[in-house]
Order: structure tokens, then C-alpha cells, then sequence
């Protein structure tokens, strides 16, 4: 097989438009390993995006040794991308896993027990109970774990203590998505499928680097775009990404507008169509709520307005309008460029009401994908592990939560429900004030990943909180805790996990994890045992020990809800291919597309919120909802643009921007211990436009300092092809791979500069909102360690400084045969 | 003159005393990232009230306090002028924007009820989205407080 480093998408499979897109089998297997030396397959789904993609594990002698995709699966028929391929299980084998429990000792994490690490745990748990009430109890968890431990933590959080103080990393990915959801719909769940892409006529990407975030998707839409009869691609970034290249190449627009100013676009896009006619007045009508005030809303963004706040031509806006407003079949994507920014949550909604308005949706091409960033993401949302209640139900519904105190048999008034479950953002901020103190963190890495970073080393570093950090490594966050727990990963547990466009798949244990670790339900039970919770019989709050007693526990929530699970068990899950929620009675293999019937979750009795207003985030009371009778229609709802929160000025001239690229995954807990993935990105660096770079005199490679006015970094620049006026920054290194001399050096982590600010609404925090300043710190004579095949490519209109060029960017030739095992990349230095 | 022109007056104060405040109370509890930015945000709405008073005020005249206003000078809030500290201060302060938003809110409800009986068009509009808006302030330090009482008034240290 092709090097997928290069070769990122692999060999294209073009077919036209309404066929089935052909297969494609991508594998594989550990230097030295042959087909035939592979004693086992085992069946699971890649966990490095959101996609979601079938493939089996291959495994020999007790131990992980490849993967293979899955020729049958819905998802991907067969295909894998350079993380699932190179990424998926190069970790586990790591010399540097967690395999016993530690806990600090005089300042210092030291080896320990299970019993020693969890009565430890449970003593303070106790005590704090007792002292100050559940409320001072917090759970921060991740989008990486599976349904069945996100569902039974869940239960421990609410209907054992009862805190409100429970959220994952989500928040930080795809809490905008749900919130768009809800607001325009009733309820979460993502109304198109993948499949969409095989019937489309444009597709419109929205803030979202699919050629790097989501590989496999992104295959699939290139697959149409080289066929004979192309869908058109229109692409909203800041960045000339490959998206923004197939848009140009398509015929489509590239519209990149002023980080920031998404929703002044939209509400240009929306006007559009109304403008135009371009709107379904009768379906409109029957099927939503709210056109008039949206109309109202939107009216003075006409299109030379949108140019002069985006900075963006007027003619290209009308075109990518146009091109919404005369296809039959739109399919509309959404990702970080749109959650991460300023006013995210009416952007995004912005898309949904623009679907609404031209009557494209739940029907074969025309759908609205409001993608997640991680593989559990969905089921983190559903099982009630991030700001909300299990199965969808309303925090504010006083029936959702006595249905499931009675599913629970617990006292409703245990089940915190005077506001929504705590946001993550708030959660640091009650364990900075001290009134959380004790914090348990799973299975993701707040130090790195979170906004404003030296805030957030306060927060871990002070010992008014007790921090559990539960994990396969000893990452940044780690380092902090109190007591850190070894758990199993990917392969060495059982659990189902649901994808982006629904698509639940059961994922089997390969293999035994190392030392002590266990899998995060088990560390789970523990606590839950050690604390004997029970429910209003006296019995077990938590009824079951193993994942499939778990799924069928949470098969009963989901009962009736629009994430019905109730069709769905471990047997049906282990046929040819993953299976789209709702799964019942009703739609025995499950659904393809919501809202095929334009009938929406929106009666009083269904919703998951009565909707908020998009300006503040003030909630709309149970009373006000059931007076506007939404009765299934789906809501059209606006909002006017406002400036961003941090604008630049004299002494922060730049816009700062952090994103992604397709070789790593969040801090690089798993792809920086694969040798390919790590060659193909090392080291941190910020792209400038080629404008900027001349202005500030800066070459390509140079060493640059950049600084908000909450921290800096020193990393070298590329100059590549993000817009003029905008400094971008990869937000995945942090310190755990770097030796004691380079942790002194001034730091590389994106977060660093970023502010703490979210979103009024999603409660997303903000990591594309702030201004910023570069200047040059000396020259180095070498590129940029940034990867060379995707959006950081350098620019071609300026040959890069130093020798070599912009050829050069190639692994060096040092590292070329190393083993798929860590290693420490150099600092670049 | 009427006494319409008092109610002008009123308004003008009580905008003006609610924006200060929204803006003392979020500059106060900066810590509090969402209070900062939604507090400019609301304080915003009130800014835009006042300048569409203008040619209300022309038509009508203005009268404030002390210009030989005997009522309703009981209604003159004064603003905050320093914020409470802490998780419980937050609450407090949050308590006292909205008596003054409340004051607002029943001040334009007085007003649009003149301008119905005036048959004031243009006052009539500025009114109810006045009067709209205030609710939206309204709505968020609710929504603002709700979530924010528990964890104040039982674990706050």
C-alpha cells in the first residue's frame, strides 16, 4: 500500500452520482508482520476521529499488530486514514504506559495499589460529602471512552452523589453541534448520513477541514469531485485548505472571511435566499416556526455589508448563495471553524436554518452533517456524561427527570436539575475557587487542551482541589494529579461507541492491557462499589458488572428517545457493518436519515430544551415554549452579528487561530507514539501569510516569538496559506515528549495564548478569538517542521528562506527506520 | 409639557444607571467570563435605548430629577457602584441589576401604554422592542442566577 503520509486520501475510486461508492480495503500491519502471521481479527470501529470507521484489529501473540478496514462497514467500505492506519495501535505497547496506580507522596507521584490509589480516592469523596455535599464533587471526562462507562458514570454522578458538576472534553469539540441541534430541531442528533455525499449536488463545508479532521469523509467527497459529474464545493476557512482548493477546482467559492465574523456571512447567505426567492414559502410554512423574525434578522447584511465586515468579495458571497439557492441537493458539513469562533452557536444554526428554509433535509443529498471532533463524542452526549441528562431528556422537564429517577429507583429530587449540568469552563472555574475539591479527570488532557493554559496549570497545581487523572499515560495533566489511575485503552476493553452521523459499532477486546490497568468501567464500578451507592430499595445503584450488562441497562434509557438503542444488542451489533440510531421496533436496522417525515422533536413533551436566546444564552422558560406551539415544526432562529471579543489594536495587530493537522490527534497521547505520524509532524510551528511575513520581515523557518496577552510562544514559522492578518497555530503539543533542557525553553503550546471566553449558548470555549503579535527571534536555515501535503504546506508564491525550499520538508533521513515506537522529537531549536 | 416628559426623564436615568451597572458589575467580576462579556453585551442594549430617546425627547421635552419633578423621584435608583466579592457577591450583585432592569422594563410598559393612547407610532415601536429587550436582559441574569445559587449559597467558601 502507498505511504499514506504522502498519500494522505489513497487512490481515488470515482462513480457518479446516485451509485454506491466503491470499496477500497486499507491496511495495515507492523514492520516484520505477514498476513499469515496475523492469528486473529477482531472486530472494532478506528477511534481517531469522529468518523467512525469499521475495521478489524489484527492480532498475534497476545498483542496488536495491525488493523484492517473493514470492506462492509457503511462507514467507511473498507477505508482507513493515515491516524487509523499508522495510529491506532502503535501506543499500546509503549515502554511508557501507566501500569500501576500512583499517588503523591510528599509532593511526589510514586507507585502504589489499587486499594491504596481508590481508598484514597473514596476518603476524601467521603469526607468531602459529609463536610460540603455533593456539590463539591466534579467529573471531567472525554469524548475517547466508550457508551457503556460514559452511561454507568453518569448514573454514579447523578444518581449516586448528585452533582450537577459533570462534563467531557466534548465541550470543547462538539458541544456547539448539539447545541444547534436542540435549538433548531427539539432535540440532538445529526439528521444526515454520510451517504448523502453519493447524491449531493454542492456541498458546503463550513469551517471544517475535512481533508484533514475527518480523512476517510473527505476520500468520499473526492471520490464525487473527480467523477464525471461533480458536486460543486463551497468552502468557509480562513486557510486555503485542500477543501478550499477542491472549491476553486469544482467551480464552487472559497470564501474566507475574518476570523470572527462567521455569523455576519451567514446571516449575508441567509439574506440571499430570501432575496432571491430561493426559499420554500409553502414547506416553510407547514414546517417551521420563526421565518418573518429570521428575515427581519437578516435584512441588513446584504452582501456588500458581509464584504466590508468579512472582508470578502460581494460577488463571491452572492455565488455561494446562488449555488445553495439553484442546487436541488445540498449537503452542508460544520466543524471547529464554526464551533471554536465567535458566536458559534447562531453560525451554526445559521446552517440548519438554511437547510430549513430551502426544504433540504431528510431526504437523499440534502442534509445538514454538524460533525463531531471525537469518536465518542455522541455518546458522551447521550449518556448524559457533559452538560446534559441521559437520553436527551430536559434538565428543565420535570416528567424527563421523574422518568428517570424511576428507571434509576432514586429520589428525583437526587437528580440535579435546577439548571443545566455544569459546563466544563465553570467546573475549572468552581475548582479555582475552591468550592469543587475534588475533581476526576478521564481520559483527557486539560492542561494542554484547554483554553488560557496558565490558568489552567493554576488550577491542577493547587492542591485546594483533589485531582483523580485517570489514563493510559502519564500526560501533562498527570503530572498534576493527586492520584492517577492506569486505565486500559482501545482494543483492551469491550464497548460500543456511536459516530457522527449516528452509526453505533461494537468494538472487542484484542487484547489484555498492561500491568494492573484497567478498563475505565471497571475503575468505574470501584468507586462505585467502594462508596455503596444504592438506590431507594437499599439494592446497588450501578446493577451491572460487565459492558454488555451495561448497554442493555442503557438500551432501557434510551427507550422511547430519540437515541432509541432498544433495537440494538451486542449480537446485532456484531454483524458486516455499524447501525444507525434510532434502532427499535419501529426501524428494526436502524435509520438512515432523521426527519425523513419534516416532523421535528420540538413538541414541549419531547424537546431536550426549551431553547435559548442565541445573543446571551438566557433560557426560554417551560411557559414561553409551550406558547409558541412548536408542535414539530422546526425553529428558524437568528441573531445580528456582533464583534468578536478580543479585536486586534496597535499592540496586537494579528488574529490568533488554533486548529489541527491530519497526522496528530488532540495532545498526541497516541499519534506521537507511532514513528510515521510522528516524523510526518515533530514539532510546533505557526503559519503566516506570505503579506504578513514580508511586513514583519520573516522567513520561512525562522524562529518566531508570538504573544496574546495571556502567555507566548517560541516556534518556527511557516509561511503558507492562511489568510493575510492571521497567525495560525496546531494545538496538539504540549511538554510530555520533550526532555528537561527543552521543557525550560519557552513554551509551544498553542494554548498559551488563547482566552477564556465561550460561547453564550454551546458554553464552546472561544480558541479562534484572540489578537496577537509575532516577531522574529533569529533565523534557523531549515523549514518549518510543519507537514508539507495539507493546509500547512508553505505558500508557492514565496520561496521559503534557508536552504532547500519548500521540497525540503521531508522526514529526516535519522528517523526513517525507526520502529513504530516512541520517541522524543528534537525541539526546534 | 406633559407627564410623559417625567417618564422620558425616568427612562433616560434608569437606562443609563442599568448599563453603568451591567458594565461595573462584569468589569467587577471579570474572573466571571461569562458575566464580563454578556454584561457589555446587555449594557449595549441599554446604549441603544438611549439613542433613540433623542427625538422622543425632542417631541416630548425631558424632565429629570430635581428640574421640579415631584414624582416619581422615589424611582431614581442609583446605580452600583462597586461590586461584592466572591461566588456570593456575584449573586447579590446580580440581584441588584435586576431590580434595575425591572425598573426599566415597567417604566417602557408605562410608556408604551402613553404612546398607545397618543397614538405615538414611532414611540410605540421603540417601546415594545425597548421593552422586549429588557427582557432579554432580564431572562439572562435569571438564567445567570439560577445556575450560580446553589453552588453560592451552599459551597462557596
Amino acid at each position: 500500500m502507498a505511504d499514506r503520509i504522502v498519500d494522505v486520501w489513497g487512490t481515488r475510486t470515482p462513480h457518479e452520482r446516485g451509485t454506491e461508492w466503491p470499496t477500497r480495503v486499507d491496511q495495515h500491519l507492523a514492520e516484520g508482520v505477514r498476513e499469515e502471521d496475523v492469528e486473529r481479527w477482531v472486530p472494532s470501529a478506528c477511534v481517531l476521529c469522529s468518523n467512525g470507521c469499521g475495521c478489524d484489529i489484527a492480532v498475534t501473540n497476545g498483542v496488536m499488530v495491525g488493523v484492517r478496514g473493514r470492506a462492509t462497514d457503511a462507514v467507511n467500505h473498507g477505508r482507513l486514514g493515515p491516524k487509523g492506519l499508522y495510529g491506532s495501535w502503535a501506543w499500546a505497547n509503549s515502554p511508557e504506559r501507566l501500569t500501576r496506580p500512583l499517588v503523591r507522596e510528599n509532593g511526589r507521584l510514586v507507585e502504589s495499589d489499587w486499594e491504596t490509589a481508590m481508598g484514597r480516592v473514596v476518603d476524601v469523596s467521603r469526607r468531602l460529602l459529609a463536610e460540603k455535599g455533593p456539590l463539591s464533587h466534579g467529573f471531567y471526562t472525554s469524548g475517547q471512552l466508550f457508551l457503556e462507562e460514559y452511561y454507568t458514570l453518569g448514573v454514579i454522578g447523578k444518581g449516586g452523589l448528585g452533582t450537577p458538576h459533570m462534563d467531557g472534553n466534548t465541550r470543547l469539540c462538539t458541544a456547539t453541534s448539539a447545541a444547534a441541534f436542540k435549538e433548531s430541531f427539539g432535540t440532538d442528533g445529526q439528521p444526515g448520513t454520510y451517504s448523502d455525499i453519493e447524491h449531493c449536488d454542492a456541498i458546503f463545508l463550513f469551517g471544517h477541514n475535512m481533508a484533514e479532521t475527518q480523512t476517510v469523509l473527505w476520500a468520499r467527497i473526492l471520490d464525487r469531485t473527480r467523477a464525471q459529474d461533480p458536486p460543486k464545493v463551497v468552502c468557509v476557512d480562513p486557510r486555503r485548505t485542500k477543501v478550499a482548493e477542491e472549491a476553486v477546482r469544482t467551480g464552487g467559492v472559497h470564501l474566507a472571511p475574518r476570523v470572527g465574523t462567521n455569523l455576519a456571512l451567514m446571516n449575508g447567505l441567509t439574506r440571499e435566499l430570501f432575496a432571491h426567492g430561493w426559499v420554500d414559502d409553502q414547506w416553510v410554512e407547514h414546517h417551521t416556526l420563526g421565518a418573518d423574525s429570521l428575515r427581519e434578522t437578516v435584512e441588513p447584511y446584504t452582501p456588500e455589508e458581509v464584504a466590508r465586515v468579512c472582508e470578502v468579495d460581494a460577488e463571491d458571497v452572492r455565488r455561494a448563495a446562488r449555488i445553495f439557492g439553484e442546487s436541488r441537493r445540498v449537503l452542508s458539513t460544520v466543524l471547529q471553524g464554526f464551533y471554536q469562533s465567535h458566536q458559534a452557536t447562531a453560525a451554526s444554526v445559521a446552517v440548519n436554518n438554511m437547510h430549513l428554509l430551502r426544504a433540504m433535509i431528510g431526504r437523499p443529498g440534502a442534509g445538514v452533517l454538524q460533525m463531531n471532533g471525537q469518536p465518542t463524542a455522541q455518546n458522551t452526549r447521550e449518556c448524559g456524561a457533559d452538560g446534559d441528562l441521559p437520553g436527551f431528556r430536559n434538565w428543565d422537564n420535570v416528567d424527563h427527570v421523574r422518568d428517570l429517577a424511576a428507571l434509576w429507583n432514586v429520589d428525583e429530587l437526587t437528580i440535579p436539575h435546577w439548571a443545566p449540568p455544569t459546563h466544563a469552563m465553570q467546573i475549572f472555574r468552581y475548582a479555582e475557587q475552591g468550592s469543587i475539591g475534588w475533581l476526576w479527570i478521564s481520559a483527557t488532557n486539560p492542561a494542554v487542551s484547554m483554553p488560557e493554559s496558565a490558568r489552567i496549570r493554576k488550577i491542577l497545581q493547587s492542591r485546594k482541589c483533589f485531582t483523580i487523572v485517570q489514563d493510559l499515560f502519564l500526560t501533562e495533566t498527570a503530572e498534576f494529579a493527586d492520584v492517577v489511575l492506569p486505565a486500559a485503552g482501545w482494543g483492551e476493553k469491550t464497548g460500543c461507541f456511536t459516530n457522527a452521523d449516528r452509526t453505533v459499532h461494537l468494538s472487542r477486546k484484542a487484547v489484555e492491557p498492561p500491568g494492573d490497568a484497567r478498563s475505565d468501567l471497571d475503575i468505574f464500578l470501584m468507586y462505585a462499589d467502594a462508596m455503596g451507592f444504592t438506590d431507594q430499595d437499599g439494592a446497588p445503584l450501578v446493577k451491572w458488572r460487565s459492558p454488555q450488562e451495561a448497554f442493555d441497562a442503557w438500551r432501557e434509557c434510551s427507550r422511547g428517545r430519540p437515541c432509541d438503542y432498544t433495537g440494538l444488542s451486542y449480537e446485532k451489533l456484531s454483524g458486516p457493518s455499524g447501525i444507525p440510531w434510532p434502532c427499535n421496533e419501529d426501524s428494526p436496522e436502524g435509520t438512515e436519515r432523521l426527519y425523513a417525515d419534516s416532523v421535528f422533536n420540538t413538541a414541549p413533551d419531547q424537546c431536550e430544551t426549551y431553547g435559548h436566546d442565541l445573543l446571551t444564552g438566557g433560557t426560554v422558560s417551560p411557559t414561553q415554549y409551550r406558547a409558541l406551539a412548536p408542535g414539530g415544526r422546526a425553529l428558524l432562529k437568528g441573531a445580528a452579528y456582533e464583534p468578536p471579543h478580543e479585536d486586534t489594536d496597535s499592540d496586537y495587530p494579528l488574529l490568533y487561530s488554533t486548529g489541527r493537522t491530519v497526522y496528530h490527534f488532540h495532545t498526541r497521547t497516541k499519534t506521537a507514539r507511532s514513528a510515521k505520524l510522528n516524523r510526518a509532524a515533530p514539532d510546533a510551528w505557526v503559519e503566516l501569510s506570505p503579506s504578513d511575513a514580508t511586513q514583519l520581515g520573516i522567513d520561512e523557518g525562522d524562529l518566531v516569538r508570538v504573544e496574546s496577552p495571556r502567555g507566548a510562544i517560541e516556534v518556527q514559522a511557516r509561511i503558507g496559506h492562511v489568510r493575510p492578518g492571521t497567525v495560525f497555530a496546531p494545538f496538539h503539543y504540549g511538554t510530555w515528549d520533550l526532555d528537561e533542557p527543552a521543557r525550560a525553553h519557552p513554551s509551544r503550546q498553542a494554548n498559551e495564548l488563547t482566552m477564556t471566553v465561550w460561547d453564550p449558548v454551546s458554553k464552546q470555549p472561544y480558541f479562534k478569538t484572540a489578537a496577537c503579535r509575532v516577531r522574529k527571534i533569529a533565523a534557523s536555515g531549515r523549514p518549518a517542521p510543519a507537514p508539507a501535503h495539507t493546509a500547512s504546506a508553505p505558500a508557492p508564491t514565496r520561496p521559503p528562506g534557508g536552504e532547500g525550499g519548500a521540497d525540503a520538508v521531508t522526514p529526516s533521513r535519522e528517523h526513517a527506520d525507526a520502529p513504530e515506537r516512541p520517541s522524543n522529537p528534537p525541539r526546534s531549536v | 409639557m406633559t407627564h410623559l416628559a417625567t417618564y422620558v426623564g425616568l427612562l433616560h436615568h434608569s437606562e443609563q444607571a442599568l448599563a453603568d451597572s451591567l458594565r461595573t458589575v462584569g468589569q467587577g467580576h471579570a474572573q466571571e467570563a461569562d458575566v464580563f462579556h454578556v454584561c457589555e453585551t446587555l449594557a449595549r442594549l441599554s446604549d441603544d435605548h438611549m439613542r433613540s430617546l433623542t427625538p422622543i425627547a425632542h417631541r416630548y421635552g425631558e424632565k429629570h430629577s430635581g428640574e421640579d419633578v415631584e414624582e416619581p423621584e422615589r424611582l431614581y435608583a442609583d446605580g452600583i457602584g462597586t461590586v461584592r466579592e466572591g461566588a456570593v457577591g456575584l449573586l447579590r450583585d446580580l440581584q441588584d441589576l435586576c431590580l434595575l432592569a425591572t425598573l426599566v422594563q415597567t417604566s417602557w410598559t408605562v410608556v408604551d401604554q402613553a404612546a398607545q393612547g397618543a397614538r405615538d407610532r414611532e414611540l410605540l415601536e421603540l417601546a415594545q422592542q425597548a421593552s422586549a429587550h429588557t427582557s432579554r436582559q432580564l431572562t439572562w441574569l435569571n438564567t445567570r442566577m439560577r445556575a450560580a445559587a446553589p453552588q453560592a449559597l451552599l459551597v462557596a467558601p
